[in-house]
């Protein structure tokens, strides 16, 4: 959980719902006094015109919401046009979400479809979200050795970075985006599927083949002879 | 459970969602093929290495980008109201 840094304590705030308007000498919205778990209520709030709360729930997220796009587009410029998409098309469609899921889940599918939309004008040619054909390599069986207890260890963290970077940078898009969200953002396998608009099993499916695809990658670095 | 079915059902394993009882045979299976294990205990390090990785971070110019954007998209719904 990230924690919301617009909560001076102490400050006095509107009554929940109660439009707010912000004011010139005072550009900071006040914050929020629901409380962080209520996720909901926030959401009600904002849409009620508490533009505090709406920025509450963008203290809670934006975030997640930058690494995200930072992890699918692999580039700096593109993550914060990512994020700040994500976070005004959410405000300004707000009327629009149903509460059929959390909002954080909403948010994610809007910034999921950004960051794929950066992707594709990049890259027009090579960039397709359609599942790829099998491209014949049996990403399981071609390598198999031991790492050892810590593998990780063997590098310092910048050039870890670096290298996890790399490597989950040769992904293609749609198994990138299902490992991330999954195993790195920790959203489930549901929600993963409504985010993704596709089936539970084919999230599973996709898993599969990403964490294969990142677990082969990885070889040539942790394996427990030098690495290349 | 041979192991091609290890391989397919490894992404429930490694979740902890598989059945009691497939989870029992694929652990049977572990216990005397090592290729097996080696593999899933290489995709469980993968998953591990990359939740532990450092947090990208938010550089607070990117942050106050975003404040600004809202604080402007939050006066221009004002005066629409």
């Amino acid at each position: 959980m990230v924690l919301c840094q617009n909560s001076p304590a102490g400050r006095l705030c509107p009554p929940i719902g109660a439009p707010r308007l912000l004011s010139a000498t005072d550009p900071k919205p006040l914050a929020s006094t629901i409380v962080r778990d209520d996720e909901a209520k926030l959401v009600s709030a904002a849409k009620a015109g508490d533009a505090a709360a709406f920025e509450e729930l963008v203290n809670r997220y934006e975030r997640k919401i930058f690494r995200l796009g930072m992890n699918i587009t692999q580039n700096r410029e593109d993550a914060e046009d990512v994020m700040q998409e994500a976070f005004l098309k959410s405000y300004t469609n707000l009327d629009r979400f149903q509460g059929d899921s959390r909002f954080y889940t909403w948010l994610v599918r809007i910034a999921v479809n950004e960051a794929l939309m950066k992707l594709r004008k990049r890259r027009p040619n090579q960039v397709s979200l359609d599942e790829p054909l099998n491209d014949g390599e049996d990403p399981v069986f071609r390598e198999i050795e031991d790492w050892g207890p810590s593998p990780e260890q063997k590098f310092a963290q910048t050039e870890l970075n670096d290298i996890l970077n790399s490597v989950i940078g040769e992904l293609d898009p749609i198994f990138r985006v299902a490992f991330l969200l999954r195993d790195v953002e920790g959203i489930s396998t549901e929600e993963t599927a409504q985010i993704l608009g596709i089936s539970e099993a084919a999230v599973k499916s996709r898993l599969l083949r990403a964490r294969l695809k990142l677990r082969q990658k990885l070889n040539k670095y942790f394996r427990r002879s030098e690495p290349q | 459970m041979n192991c091609k079915k290890v391989i397919l059902e490894l992404t429930s394993y490694l979740d902890g969602v598989l059945d009691s009882n497939m989870r029992a045979d694929l652990e049977q299976h572990l216990a005397r093929c090592t290729d097996c294990r080696v593999v899933v205990d290489t995709t469980r390090k993968t998953i591990q290495i990359f939740c532990n990785s450092e947090p990208v971070p938010l550089p607070e110019d990117v942050r106050q980008r975003l404040h600004t954007a809202l604080l402007d998209r939050f006066r221009r719904n004002a005066k629409t109201i």
